[in-house]
């Protein structure tokens, strides 16, 4: 028995919307002989995390708490990805967002009336992450310098600065040493919903989802940016300027991580501490992937691997099983779906032996 | 020529019987018949899509047909692989050329092969040296594939071919890329394979070529075998040769000679003056070119490929900087009058289109300032005019959604040609329009442009004669980056002396 991959002539009909379901079913069963191996009954397993996560609204509340960042973080990563540029910076952005937004909670929000202090401040969210795209964005343009290391070191500077900051100058005097900054004042703190940590930042993300690709599809520029992310020489050919557009798209895709960082920050923590860096800027980049940079798909996949965070903490605490089974869980969807995209483009073959 | 008579003990090199290939959305072998003989150039003539390539492709192991039987020196044979033709000794050649660049000669020859895990490189540079040598092939079997020029890379996979045994060498339309010399020394290489009892299928629509070169012709047509005939009983019918092969491809009569009138017009549209450009590699690529083009003139850059064509045009259009000189279109600057040009690149695929995107949006790549409105594109009036565009220059696309990459050569050029056109350029800088069109689509595109010419300038950039001689008013000829000479095509006297001077020979006075 022979098995080839051949590549596809025609696009698959309905069935490739089967695609990720099927591919996560397969995971499930890798996560089976898991649980098995662990004592634990897989169905039940299962039941818990999709209890955990989806059993009750205020469950699928927090589901939706941690999608918020993983939201913006793909938009940014794929928004950059459709005209083929790498931005691996989410990480930095997001922290970056995150320290400009707390700058102006911190110390611009009792010179500022009210009701703008939370506009200017996400404002400043965007900016701080745009500030840390455009770094990588010009070096690109202007030098060609490659992006996918400039925009991974600045994530390792982000950090380093965000730690001086919380350990040093902006430490909290009334904090007992405990690293962080103080607690923003209330006015500076992101609206919640119907009583769950859901906050105004879903918002931004699903709007921000529903613009990019209003923008892509509608727009003259949005059909720039993709003509330049599928043939850069046909671009420089259709007089497309494409520095100007790198510039522009690695301004918006660090500003969409900013938000992701300012939200975390004024919507969760209300104050900037050691939780803000941890990893969804990283996570943006497997989300982005496994949406295919589509806008649509990378809120749903965020929503999901939210799902699953969220279930995977449940089943640690109620089944005793190791923290570790969340991530192998993860890494196994993840794995399973980006193996089942090949069948998008290829058919698999199975052939008798040759005679 | 040796005759191959066919008996039980002698058969064809090979028979194909009743193949039928069916795609989604074209039928492109229609039960074909075909039989090649042992030590025989065959010639294989058809249009675009005609099914050429697609019957090549099954031979030779990369598709499997719906229907038929092969049979290979009398044995009958099912592939499923290129690989399992190779073992019977059916190799292709590719359009485009399967060399990685780093890698030298030789390391391409072997990539692939099994053999020992330790290489001894020396001893295979010399076994790949010496049959290079015996085959005139004349190749460095250590140089890089970077290093060498087009033909030279086709004759490397010429190299791999034979050093795999292969005694039935298939090659897809192979003289495309080559300049003319080059298509001298391929014929030379080619008839050098015969006698050494290798067979060959050539696949092309170039009639000299195909009266030139082969033993035999088959002429498909729209995936049937018209007619199977030997060159010589073409030529028995006097002087209707051409003619008559052409209207077995196409099924009616083209006219390859194409009335033109001169030029009425005396406004100078374009001026260069001592343009001197560089090339990829910092070298001077055009030297101190001067010329200038009358509105509604045809002007053709006429030259051998790699003398500084390129790189002129790129210049003009604004992808690459200009050196030295000075150019002005309509009086202006061309730097800031580069909307009014349209450019049909030669490299379709690189430069002219996005092969991964719907054809509809490559509609868009140049055409798309017309159809925005503030920051949101008219999609719908794009679509309109596409459409529009599709039936007047006849070009087979089923959906305006399908990607650019599943078009033909020949279709994808004139989606290019229909959108430049559809510009209303005040200048048209054309680059080698009809490379790999069929006789039909080349005389369609020949006719476009003299249609064209009354609204505008056309630069055009060919290395083909006849082109340039059916089209144009001026000729410019140009050797390394600089002008051999400008002549007028009414001048008939000095009209002979291209040749040389395309090769760099000035005549003596």
């Amino acid at each position: 028995m022979r098995i080839t991959l051949k590549r596809r002539v025609t696009p698959l009909p309905w069935t490739r919307h089967l695609i990720i379901p099927a591919s996560i079913l397969a995971a499930a069963i890798f996560g089976a002989v898991l649980f098995l191996w662990l004592g634990v009954n897989p169905a039940r397993a299962y039941m818990e995390i999709f209890n955990g996560a989806f059993g009750s609204p205020y469950d699928f509340s927090e589901v939706l708490v941690r999608a918020t960042p993983l939201i913006l973080c793909g938009l940014s990563v794929g928004l950059a990805g459709k005209m083929s540029i790498w931005n691996i910076g989410a990480e930095g952005q997001l922290v970056m967002g995150g320290v400009a937004g707390a700058g102006v909670a911190l110390f611009l929000s009792s010179h500022l009336p009210g009701p703008v202090i939370i506009p200017i401040m996400i404002a400043a969210g965007f900016l701080g992450g745009a500030f840390w795209g455009l770094i990588p964005g010009f070096l690109k343009a202007r030098l060609r310098v490659n992006e996918i290391i400039t925009s991974l070191m600045l994530n390792y500077v982000a950090i380093l600065w965000l730690e001086h900051l919380y350990f040093g100058p902006w430490r909290d005097p009334a904090g007992r040493g405990f690293p962080g900054t103080a607690m923003f004042p209330d006015s500076a703190w992101l609206p919640r919903f119907f009583g769950t940590r859901v906050h105004v930042g879903l918002l931004i993300g699903l709007a921000a989802a529903v613009l990019i690709w209003l923008v892509l599809a509608y727009t003259r520029w949005g059909y720039e940016i993709r003509v330049t992310g599928a043939n850069m020489r046909a671009a420089q050919y259709a007089r497309i300027n494409v520095t100007r557009n790198t510039l522009w798209i690695m301004l918006i895709s660090g500003g969409l991580a900013g938000l992701a960082g300012i939200c975390e920050t004024a919507g969760i923590h209300y104050r900037l501490q050691q939780g803000l860096a941890v990893g969804n800027g990283y996570v943006g980049i497997i989300v982005a992937w496994l949406g295919r940079l589509q806008p649509g798909s990378i809120v749903l996949i965020s929503i999901l691997l939210g799902g699953l965070m969220v279930g995977g903490d449940r089943i640690q605490i109620s089944m005793h099983v190791p923290s570790a089974i969340s991530l192998v869980l993860q890494g196994a969807i993840l794995f399973c779906i980006l193996g089942g995209q090949v069948f998008q483009e290829y058919e698999l073959r199975i052939l008798p032996k040759k005679r | 020529m040796k005759m191959s008579f066919i008996s039980p003990e002698n058969p064809p090199a090979v028979i194909m019987k009743g193949i039928v290939k069916k795609f989604p959305e074209v039928m492109a072998n229609r039960g074909v018949d075909f039989r090649l003989l042992k030590g025989e150039i065959h010639s294989l003539l058809g249009e675009n899509g005609a099914g050429k390539s697609t019957l090549m492709k099954i031979l030779s192991g990369y598709y499997q047909p719906d229907a038929g039987e092969i049979f290979v020196n009398g044995e009958r044979v099912v592939f499923r692989s290129p690989r399992d033709a190779l073992a019977k000794g059916i190799g292709m050649i590719h359009q485009h050329f399967q060399l990685v660049n780093n890698f030298t000669v030789t390391e391409n020859i072997i990539l692939g092969m099994s053999g020992p895990i330790r290489l001894n490189m020396t001893v295979l540079e010399k076994e790949v040296a010496e049959l290079s040598d015996r085959y005139g092939l004349s190749i460095n079997s250590r140089a890089r594939i970077w290093e060498l020029s087009v033909g030279e890379q086709q004759r490397v996979e010429i190299l791999r071919m034979l050093f795999r045994k292969v005694n039935i060498l298939i090659m897809d339309e192979p003289t495309a890329v080559l300049t003319p010399q080059e298509i001298e020394q391929l014929f030379v290489i080619m008839r050098r394979i015969r006698e050494e009892g290798g067979s060959i299928v050539f696949i092309t629509h170039k009639l000299e070529e195909v009266l030139e070169i082969s033993d035999y012709i088959t002429v498909l047509r729209r995936g049937k075998v018209m007619s199977t005939i030997r060159p010589s009983k073409v030529k028995e019918k006097g002087g209707a040769t051409s003619t008559e092969l052409a209207r077995m491809m196409v099924g009616r009569e083209v006219i390859l000679e194409v009335g033109k009138e001169p030029i009425k017009s005396d406004n100078t549209l374009l001026t260069v003056e001592n343009l001197s450009v560089r090339g990829d590699r910092g070298e001077l690529a055009v030297k101190n070119v001067t010329f200038s083009l009358k509105m509604g003139e045809i002007f053709a850059i006429l030259g051998v490929a790699g003398n500084g064509q390129r790189e002129l045009v790129e210049a003009l259009v604004g992808l690459r900087p200009k050196e030295d000189g000075q150019v002005l279109l309509d009086g202006e600057d061309i730097a800031t009058a580069l909307e009014k040009i349209a450019y049909v690149p030669e490299d379709r695929t690189g430069l002219g289109s996005v092969p991964d995107m719907p054809v509809l949006e490559n509609f868009a790549l140049t055409l798309r300032g017309r159809f925005s409105k503030g920051p949101f594109f008219r999609w719908k009036a794009l679509e309109r005019l596409a459409e529009r565009l599709i039936s007047q220059y006849r070009i087979a696309v089923p959906s305006l959604n399908m990607k650019a990459r599943q078009l033909s050569g020949g279709n994808l050029q004139k989606l290019i040609l229909a959108r430049e056109f559809a510009q209303k350029p005040l200048l048209l800088i054309a680059e080698q329009p009809t490379r790999g069109l069929d006789i039909g689509a080349t005389e369609e595109v020949w006719q476009e442009l003299l249609r064209l010419r009354e609204h505008c300038g056309i630069l055009l950039v060919s290395g083909d004669l006849k082109e340039v001689l059916s089209l144009a008013d001026n000729i410019l000829v140009i050797f390394r980056g600089q002008v051999m000479d400008i002549i007028s095509t009414q001048n008939e006297e000095r009209l002979e002396r291209i040749g040389p001077l395309m090769a760099g020979v000035r005549s003596s006075k």
